[in-house]
């Protein structure tokens, strides 16, 4: 049977890293009987390794409990884990909109984070009735008033009745709980109408399949029903209702209002689109939910096996990871320089990060990844229309280049004062377009656009660099605009190295071309000749420098009983060679390019 | 100077490898106290029985002997160790040995590794007469500081009274000097140099020091505490010997050693030329028909190894035609005169491509480091100061 629609919420929990969301939501699942203590596992809900490593979730996960209330009745609360980053953007909307209402966690001694704001204000553009929690009050560096302050100021939300905790020691608990019941409204939906779902998010299991996480908004779902997917057309039979509690339930069904998930005997995710409506197939919905958006990746970069061998397993690693992950693509890639390997796209530089690392950590792989590169967007001549580029190797001839059109983010930036002038510094040499700056306190509230392809070049890194890590930074897309973008190409001994060529603003080609001479100076072994290595744009030398020649190798004696000796030393040179990739005479050893490629280490 | 100037006693290379004259190596692995530098196969003992060494080596001798009839001898290297503290009786009675077996060719050149002090010295009459007709001297350095820091037992005027004596004693002398010591400038090797060119020997062989593993140097570096050369001042005083030495008429013919025309060491051509040489005495190396041979390393081992199989080898290993060609190419190209690629090919069986990447051949040629003239491939001047790296890329 399912629950009167009057004693359901639904919520989720809106958090920076570290500030203790899945703490509290250990708490909650814990206090409401849904684990025992034993059974509880350091944070529940992020169930990846990665995930618990780095503090955020990459999928949503939801928690049904059951919680009595001071009214004496029972209510489902389902608690919806959202993801914690700005490259999930899409699914943090999709989990927000399966919800009426956000716990805002705040950490007592830390304040509000830019990574929170975002997540806050789409809360709110889904009229979400947001409830402020400030977290970790035990502290001693707790300052409970400057953070209710800042709630007010920054956010623009009342945090007069913000509850207090701390979800380590359990204080605040219960009145969260009560909160959840009285401040959140409960959905609304007519359960007697054609089915209308939500898809929020999917994800593979090894022994279930593909597992759909959904929320009903008109309708019933039902075990044995045949389901539509709206977007991509496709029928399904669906072969389980359940939810998490955090262990799976099975369920009969789901209702208007109500979220849990379903399988459907569906074998990839790319079959599954988030924020797709799944309806009745014999009875269909007049319309489909609004919102819906195809997920593209904007950060590209190739991955290719330092062990050519690993070619294969490289393949096999990333259908694996797609199985779970269909915002990530990957295409298969050559390079005279790193030979076979993948071009893939990314989210952002997060969701880079994470499948490098998976690849890396799961799969045993050792990587090199080029340098991280946007999505282009080529005006052709003689209108012949428009290109994406997502590798600068492919850009076309110049002559053939009406214009170029990169895409730009609005960034917000917390800094403490005392780091703000350098970080002024910072945007304004990466073509930033300052557009605010409040002071809150200590801290100075900025706001920048600025070119993506800045800003995955290291900008991240510097700026922790810059602010001792006391900068927070998040960022969204706000469109393409044309640039002065140059293709810079890096040559050795006037040979060009594809791995190397990137896509520069003209006005910053200098200086990268510089930087990345200098470093394949120290970087290339020094060969019997002379060894020229230029960064050009078009056929223009914009910087180079000079390998010098090897000035003495040579063995003083060598006589009988030498030649064996010798003989091995020649044969060890010899296996050397062959983690060397040869650029016409030059042979440059493959430790070379993955420092030349390495993000965040320059200046 | 071009690398014809250079090219001075051409490799008569010939074709049938039975009637080729042998060369012999004995090694004598005792000194009187072990040099910081040196990582030669030698040891300090507090007595030598010379009766059983002696014995055991004319046992080894045999040995090679049996293997090798009917090629006389064109050369024999006493080295070591310090074969100078040999008896010259046993001297004498391994070379009455060797000569029975083999015979000797009519110019056999007959060598023997001398330290210049006096004690040594006092027998280089005897050693000439046991038959010793060549002597290789390591004078080492001409500055008493720089032979204190080699931990040489001698001073300059000691190894130069003894140097006389060598020249009075024997027909041929060589010395040995190590240069690129650690503050050591163009001057003063320069002066260092003449000085020894003086001396009016007719080879020389001059060595840049080189720190090797497992010596005493190498452990001192390895803690920071030995200074080193720079490598550009050491590429400089290369270059500066290499004009110097030609500039007196005593050319190098290798790397490091340098020779009035026709005075080149013939037993050490027949390694660079990478004909067979035999070794006998613990540790030594040959090669024979295509076979690498080692002996026992270890002075009390390989005297054991003998009484027990009547030899001291350790190891005989056939080695492939391509292995041989790495070996003759390492060696040979250490030559001014380079190496017959054709005539190498024939002997070996192995096609020319096969020894050598052609490709990189072109590529060091275009950059002056080497240069091909028909069939013989030869480092040319610039190219001798990075002759590893030219093997590492020419070498297949």
């Amino acid at each position: 049977m399912s629950t009167p629609l009057d004693r359901i919420r639904n919520f989720s929990i809106i958090a920076h890293i570290d500030h203790g969301k899945s703490t509290l939501a250990d708490r909650l699942i814990q206090t409401t009987g849904g684990l025992t203590e034993r059974e509880m596992s350091a944070q529940v809900l992020d169930n990846m390794d990665i995930e618990k490593e780095r503090g955020i979730t990459i999928k949503a996960q939801t928690v049904r409990l059951n919680y009595t209330a001071k009214d004496g009745l029972e209510y489902q609360l389902s608690l919806m884990d959202t993801p914690g980053h700005v490259d999930f953007a899409y699914e943090v909307s999709r989990s927000l909109a399966a919800c009426e209402g956000a716990l805002l966690v705040v950490d007592a001694a830390q304040g509000v984070e830019a990574q929170t704001l975002a997540n806050v204000y789409q809360s709110i553009e889904h009229d979400h009735e947001i409830v402020p929690v400030i977290n970790k009050i035990d502290l001693p560096a707790a300052e409970v008033d400057k953070v209710k302050a800042e709630i007010e100021d920054i956010i623009g939300i009342p945090a007069d009745d913000a509850i207090l905790t701390s979800a380590k020691s359990g204080i605040g608990i219960a009145e969260v709980l009560e909160a959840i019941v009285t401040r959140i409204p409960p959905p609304k939906g007519d359960r007697d109408a054609p089915l209308k779902a939500m898809l929020v998010d999917s994800w593979y299991d090894p022994y279930l399949g593909v597992v759909i996480l959904v929320r009903v908004v008109e309708g019933v779902l039902k075990k044995g029903q045949q389901i539509k997917f709206m977007q991509h057309g496709t029928l399904h039979l669906v072969d389980r209702v359940a939810c998490m509690r955090p262990k799976l339930e099975q369920l009969t069904e789901l209702a208007a209002g109500e979220i849990g998930i379903i399988t459907a005997q569906i074998k990839e995710v790319s079959q599954t689109a988030v924020g797709d409506t799944i309806t009745d197939a014999k009875k269909p919905t007049a319309e489909a939910l609004p919102g819906f958006k195809e997920v593209q990746p904007v950060v590209f970069c190739g991955l290719f096996p330092v062990d050519a061998a690993d070619f294969e397993k490289l393949r096999d690693s990333l259908y694996k990871l797609r199985l779970n992950d269909a915002s990530f693509s990957f295409e298969a890639e050559s390079s005279a320089a790193l030979g076979f390997g993948f071009r893939c796209g990314f989210l952002g530089l997060l969701h880079l990060e994470i499948i490098q690392e998976r690849l890396t950590r799961e799969y045993d792989l050792d990587l090199i990844t080029t340098a991280p590169s946007v999505v282009y967007k080529i005006q052709l001549a003689h209108d012949k229309g428009e290109i994406e580029l997502h590798n600068p190797a492919d850009m076309p001839d110049v002559m053939q280049i009406a214009s170029i059109e990169e895409p730009w983010i609005e960034a917000v930036i917390y800094v403490p004062d005392e780091y703000l002038g350098s970080l002024l510094k910072l945007c304004q040499d990466r073509r930033g377009i300052q557009k605010n700056l409040t002071y809150v306190g200590g801290r100075a509230q900025i706001t920048y656009e600025l070119p993506l392809n800045e800003v995955v070049f290291d900008f991240y890194d510097r700026l922790k660099s810059i602010s001792r890590g006391y900068a927070s930074f998040d960022y969204h897309q706000i469109g393409y605009r044309e640039g002065d973008l140059v293709k810079m190409s890096i040559m050795v001994n006037a040979e060009p190295v594809d791995a190397l060529s990137m896509i520069v603003h003209r006005g910053t080609a200098e200086a990268r071309g510089r930087g990345m001479c200098e470093r394949l100076k120290d970087l290339i072994p020094r060969h019997l000749f002379k060894i020229p290595v230029q960064a050009a744009i078009g056929g223009k030398v914009i910087a180079r420098e000079t390998i010098a020649a090897m000035r003495k190798d040579v063995t003083a004696k060598c006589y009988g009983g030498d030649a064996t000796r010798k003989k091995k030393l020649l044969e060890k040179q010899k296996e050397g060679k062959k983690r060397m990739r040869e650029y016409g005479s030059v042979q440059i050893p493959q430790e070379a390019f993955i420092a030349a490629l390495r993000m965040g280490d320059e200046g | 100077m071009r690398a014809s100037d250079l090219d001075l006693c051409r490799d008569p290379s010939p074709q049938s490898g039975e009637e080729e004259p042998l060369a012999l190596y004995v090694h004598w692995p005792f000194c009187v106290s072990k040099c910081p530098y040196c990582d030669f196969n030698s040891h300090v003992r507090a007595e030598i029985d010379e009766t059983a060494w002696r014995d055991a080596l004319l046992a080894d001798l045999a040995h090679e002997a049996e293997l090798t009839p009917g090629r006389p001898l064109g050369s024999i290297f006493f080295g070591g160790g310090t074969p100078s503290l040999m008896a010259p009786a046993t001297v004498a009675a391994v070379l009455g040995a060797a000569e029975r077996h083999w015979g000797f060719a009519s110019d056999i050149e007959i060598t023997l590794e001398a330290n210049p002090s006096s004690v040594e010295a006092a027998k280089f009459g005897a050693l000439a007469k046991a038959g010793i007709n060549r002597v290789s001297l390591g004078l080492q350095a001409l500055d008493d500081a720089a032979l204190r820091f080699l931990g040489r037992a001698h001073d300059v005027a000691e190894s130069l009274a003894a140097l006389d004596i060598a020249q009075a004693a024997f027909a041929r002398v060589s010395l040995d000097l190590i240069y690129a010591r650690p503050d050591q400038t163009e001057t003063s090797w320069r002066a260092e140099l003449d000085r020894a060119l003086r001396f009016g020997t007719e080879h020389l062989s001059l060595y840049q020091l080189t720190i090797e593993p497992g010596t005493h140097f190498a452990a001192l570096a390895g803690k920071g505490r030995l200074p080193t050369l720079d490598i550009d001042t050491a590429a400089n005083l290369f270059e500066l010997t290499r004009a110097v030495t030609a500039a007196a008429g005593i050319p190098a013919y290798e790397i490091s050693n340098h020779a009035r025309p026709g005075a080149e060491s013939r037993h050490n051509l027949a390694y660079w030329r990478y004909r067979d040489y035999l070794g006998v005495g613990p540790g030594a190396h040959g090669r024979r028909g295509g076979l690498a041979t080692v002996r026992r390393k270890k002075p009390e081992n390989w005297l054991a190894a003998v009484a027990r199989n009547g030899h001291g080898l350790e190891s005989e290993t056939p080695l492939d035609p391509a292995t041989r060609a790495m070996e003759a190419l390492l060696m040979g190209l250490r030559l001014g005169e380079g190496v017959d690629l054709a005539a190498l090919s024939g002997r070996l069986g192995l096609p020319i491509d096969e020894m050598v990447d052609a490709r990189a051949i072109d590529e060091l040629t275009g950059h002056g480091l080497i240069v091909r003239e028909r069939d013989r491939l030869t480092v040319r001047e610039p190219g001798m100061l990075v002759l590893d790296g030219i093997l590492g890329e020419i070498v297949r």
